[in-house]
């Protein structure tokens, strides 16, 4: 070894190739539609959605934190449920519809109701968590008629942060929930 | 649960200062909130092979061979590389955390053994979870593929897991450079301990233990690197706490100037001091982009992080307090035994922080410490928020219950009795604090803040509901615990202001963020120094190439000392400007004011020039040259701030919990915490800290726990058995505060990033304790989970539900 720094010999200096594939089964066509736009792509059938979106389609406000889906970080919208991106594979995802924090205020639109009370309630420290949340609320005002207490608790239950202490989270969900449900059910929430 | 109502919005940030004092909101969070955070995994770099780790799987064990050939033939690996490919390189990591701080070497003359951890294991394997090989491929997924065909032989070791037993005189050694497993030893005595506690009415000796377990940042650590091919400079984007030591480390360990090594910390997802210490992924992934001439990126996974990043915590404490018939202490005793696990990595920090903080905000006329840090087959521990302190106030404050038991006074009372008060700041304890100079309590207002927390935790209600006896099994009580924290560590930090040509302002500090909010905080300090608006301030830290120098957000220090650099720097530029503004006006400069980026004369406002009119002077062709020779972007200061000393703060919480007799579960009824950390600068990011840094200390007196077996093997590697608290677990929280500014800085400010974390685990032990009172209970060690608790109420001959 000549070189100073004693290089173990990559053998492969030149990568014309497309990389290997993950896998041996080969590749399966997948279509579906991804914050509103159709993506059509190649995927090994063990590639994560979560290494899908952010490696693949570089949306990587979609963060992973655990890859084993307890701290919720990875949460995405697929047919309008949060699932966990870490725990579900691309192929699975053929024909549905995806939407990630990308696709909550696009480029400069106006925050959502959601994304704001995060911000106003000052509901995030180091972000990593937030899109996760964030995603997880959004589809709660996005049922047809108020989540109450338990369903809330239970659904941030899903998620770990470990900056703010949950208060102001839990509050920016309730803000975002008043706003979004203004004048319902006067049991829910508190 | 209750989660109280919803605020309503917070204030915009317009209008005139002064800003500091006021919640300003975030100027960060519209850009993550939009999913534009740039964490290291987010940075794009097309061509990157993945590193991946082979760990060992043994607690300690001679690497008899290893083959790699296997490994290298598989699908997309570049390159593997064992501790035979990598020897040449330097393999010691945080040497400024090994060393021993002039005064306190002189003063005290402490032992601190060097266990420099090689970057691959080469001969030994000294826990679960060291790094024995690197595989470098083209994607995660081949490098993980590969990292199966490595073929290690391991020859295996007796195992020391318990610290006590690594003392011992036959105990196997794990470093065979060293006379024995002792890491860092050192002992201090004021007055004469001996004869007070020969004299004393009575003395309470017990055992405690602060249970190991683990920041657990959500995003894990993580390193790329890259070489420009353009500048030949290193790049390298890692999410760590100190940027600075980052860059000087690797410069080192790969033969680099400094100046050739830039390192960016942008996003971090969550430090907690995890990411506040040097690892030897860090070394080894720009080391891999140099040799491969490709960019190299490596995530840690949770197991990883769990069971290979550093882990914190674990001590013993044999105390004994002296007290006369009043309850007021005479001494205190302590023997600190503190598991390192299998390296030595921060030397005296966490050991010397549990000395110097045992005393907490009490009168302690004569004091014996003495602590030993002990080598074992664990994980190595270094500090984690409160870095020492909450182990030793857990310690402190249990014994202060034992002690108001056997004096038959209400623990608040005997605590009462103990403060130091307002009158005596600042305090001298008699002990030398961390850099070596006479212990001093700057400012503070203990018996104020103890005053309001029991005001808030209504005591006699819950005695009055304990006279009334446990209703369906659920048993009430009350805990308190109280700390002091010297913050605002030095020895310095930096802060550089630039007004650029369009009059905005941009400032570079030295101290990274991992979510305080750095560019807000540090934005109203600057506004207000300067004169301009909030939002004309731009905020870069976490990266080396906008300031020269810098230490880190660790230890919390950042707002002290990075706050007070950007109020000096600011102060020293609003000079500039005004000077300038005279020169250009014609007018004397102490006729001029700058307010809002504006220039006005204070006799003629028809005399006005804003900021980029007088910054917006560059030596353009046609204009005129400056007669002073400076032109408008030579607005600039830089400034190192050292502390004179430390910033001390102080809190007293209390906490009200129901436990179940039968399922053993604790429920945290009422949390009162009050602080003083002096001056606010933003309430909003303040309070979110300390919330956030109780959340954790709750964490860790109920939940969580990294569990060893005796074979050395972590039983708690993933976010299923190392329990971390969710929403449902953290209450609401009952917050208070004072404010006794800090003499030690211009802006009066104390740290409160780890001050929430201290107290925690000391008060809902003593509340547990409060609560099985019937019982004769006495909790020495937590995690107190539903099981740990039933343990307690079996072996006190209480039946408890099954399992």
């Amino acid at each position: 070894m000549t070189t100073d720094l004693a290089t173990p010999d990559p053998a492969t200096a030149i990568h014309a190739a497309p990389p290997p594939l993950a896998e041996p089964s080969g590749w399966h066509e997948i279509r579906l539609t991804v914050n509103g736009a159709p993506v059509t792509a190649q995927v090994e059938s063990r590639l994560l959605l979560s290494d899908f979106l952010r490696d693949r389609l570089r949306l990587t406000g979609t963060h992973v934190g655990c890859e084993h889906g307890v701290c919720g970080a990875c949460t995405v919208l697929v047919d309008g449920e949060p699932a966990r991106s870490c725990l579900t594979l691309a192929v699975q995802c053929a024909g549905a519809e995806l939407r990630t924090v990308e696709g909550l205020a696009p480029g400069d639109a106006p925050l959502t109701p959601v994304q704001r009370a995060f911000h106003e309630c000052h509901g995030m420290q180091c972000g990593f968590c937030t899109p996760g949340f964030v995603m997880t609320a959004t589809a709660l005002t996005e049922q047809p008629r108020r989540p109450d207490a338990a369903d809330v608790a239970d659904a941030l239950s899903g998620h770990l942060c470990r900056c703010t202490g949950y208060r102001n989270i839990r509050r920016a969900v309730c803000q975002a929930l008043d706003e979004r449900f203004d004048g319902g059910d006067a049991e829910q929430g508190e | 649960m209750s989660h109280g109502p919803s605020p309503a919005p917070r204030q915009p940030a317009r209008g005139d200062g002064p800003w500091t004092g006021r919640p300003v909101p975030r100027v960060e969070d519209d850009r993550l909130l939009r999913g534009n955070g740039r964490y290291v995994d987010d940075v794009a770099l097309p061509g990157a092979a993945e590193a991946a780790f082979l760990r060992s799987p043994h607690a300690h064990a001679r690497i008899r061979s290893v083959d790699v050939t296997a490994a290298l033939a598989a699908p997309g690996v570049v390159a593997v590389w064992t501790g035979v490919d990598v020897a040449h390189l330097p393999a010691m990591l945080n040497r400024e955390e090994l060393r021993t701080p002039p005064g306190l070497a002189e003063l005290l003359d402490p032992y601190v053994a060097i266990t420099p951890m090689p970057l691959l294991a080469t001969d030994k394997v000294l826990y679960v979870g060291q790094p024995v090989a690197v595989v470098l491929a083209e994607n995660r997924y081949l490098a993980e593929d590969a990292l199966e065909l490595v073929d290690v032989r391991y020859a295996p070791l007796p195992v020391l897991v318990d610290p006590d037993r690594a003392l011992t005189e036959d105990a196997p050694l794990l470093h065979d450079e060293l006379r024995d497993n002792t890491a860092v030893a050192v002992a201090t005595k004021v007055g004469d301990p001996d004869a007070a506690f020969a004299s004393a009415h009575t003395v309470v000796s017990e055992e405690f233990q602060a249970h190991r377990y683990v920041a657990s940042p959500v995003e894990t650590r993580a390193v790329s690197a890259q070489v420009d091919p353009y500048s030949g400079e290193l790049t390298v984007w890692s999410n760590t706490q100190t940027p600075h030591r980052v860059r000087e480390a690797t410069a080192h360990t790969l033969g680099l100037d400094p100046e050739r090594v830039r390192v960016i910390a942008t996003d971090v997802g969550g430090g907690f001091g995890q990411k506040g210490i040097l690892y030897v992924e860090e070394m080894l992934v720009p080391y891999a982009a140099r040799v491969l001439g490709r960019p190299v990126l490596w995530r840690e996974d949770r197991n990883e992080n769990l069971t290979a990043s550093s882990h914190a915590r674990e001590q013993i404490h044999r105390i004994e307090l002296a007290a006369d018939a009043q309850g007021h202490l005479l001494a205190v005793r302590d023997r600190i035994t503190v598991n390192f696990g299998a390296y030595n990595m921060t030397g005296l920090v966490v050991p010397y922080n549990s000395v110097c903080h045992l005393l907490g905000p009490y009168r302690v006329p004569h004091v014996d410490i003495d602590v030993v840090g002990v080598l074992t087959n664990t994980t190595f521990a270094t500090p984690y928020r409160g870095a020492g302190r909450p182990e030793t106030v857990f310690a402190m404050e249990r014994a202060m219950d034992r002690l108001a038991a056997e004096l038959g006074l209400e623990p608040a009372e005997l605590r009462a009795r103990n403060l130091v008060g307002p009158d005596e700041m600042p305090y001298a304890t008699g002990l030398v604090d961390r850099s070596g100079k006479p212990q001093s309590y700057d400012s503070g207002d203990f018996p104020e803040l103890l005053r309001r927390a029991v005001a808030k935790a209504d005591v006699e209600g819950v005695r009055a509901r304990q006279r009334e006896g446990a209703r369906d099994g659920r048993l009430v009580g009350v805990g308190f615990a109280m700390y002091i924290e010297a913050t605002g560590l030095g020895p310095f930090e930096t802060a550089r202001i630039d007004v650029a040509p369009s009059g905005r302002v941009k400032l570079a500090i030295g101290a990274p963020s991992q979510g305080q909010g750095h560019r807000t905080s540090m934005a109203q300090i600057a506004a207000d120094a300067i004169g301009v608006p909030f939002d004309a301030v731009d905020v870069v830290g976490g990266d080396t190439s906008a300031t020269p120098f810098g230490v880190g957000t660790i230890a919390s220090r950042a707002l002290v000392n990075a706050g007070n650099a950007t109020h000096r720097a600011g102060r020293l530029v609003r000079e500039k400007i005004i000077e300038a503004a005279a020169r250009r006006l014609g007018v004397p400069a102490d006729g001029l004011d700058l307010r809002e980026g504006v220039i006005t004369s204070k006799t003629a406002e028809e005399q006005a020039l804003t900021l980029a009119e007088l910054a917006g002077r560059a030596p353009l062709p046609g204009t005129p040259e400056p007669t002073d020779g400076r032109h408008g972007t030579e607005l600039s200061e830089t400034v190192h701030f050292r502390p004179p000393g430390f910033a001390v703060s102080s809190g007293a919480h209390a906490a009200v919990v129901e436990v179940d007799e039968h399922t053993g579960e604790t429920e945290i009824l009422h949390y009162v915490a009050v602080h003083d950390a002096g001056v606010i600068v933003n309430p909003m990011i303040a309070e979110g800290q300390v919330t956030g840094g109780i959340a954790q200390g709750i964490g860790g007196a109920l939940y969580e726990e990294m569990i060893y077996g005796p074979d050395g093997q972590p039983r708690t590697g993933t976010y299923m058995d190392y329990l971390v608290p969710t929403s449902s677990e953290i209450p609401d929280l009952d917050l208070d505060e004072i404010h006794s500014p800090s003499p030690m800085n211009d802006l009066g400010v104390k740290g409160l990033g780890e001050g929430g974390a201290i107290a925690p685990q000391a008060v809902l032990a003593n509340a547990v304790e409060d609560a099985l009172r019937p019982f004769g209970v006495v909790v020495r060690r937590g995690p107190l989970s539903p099981s740990r608790v039933r343990d307690l109420l079996r072996a006190a001959g209480r039946p408890t539900a099954a399992g």
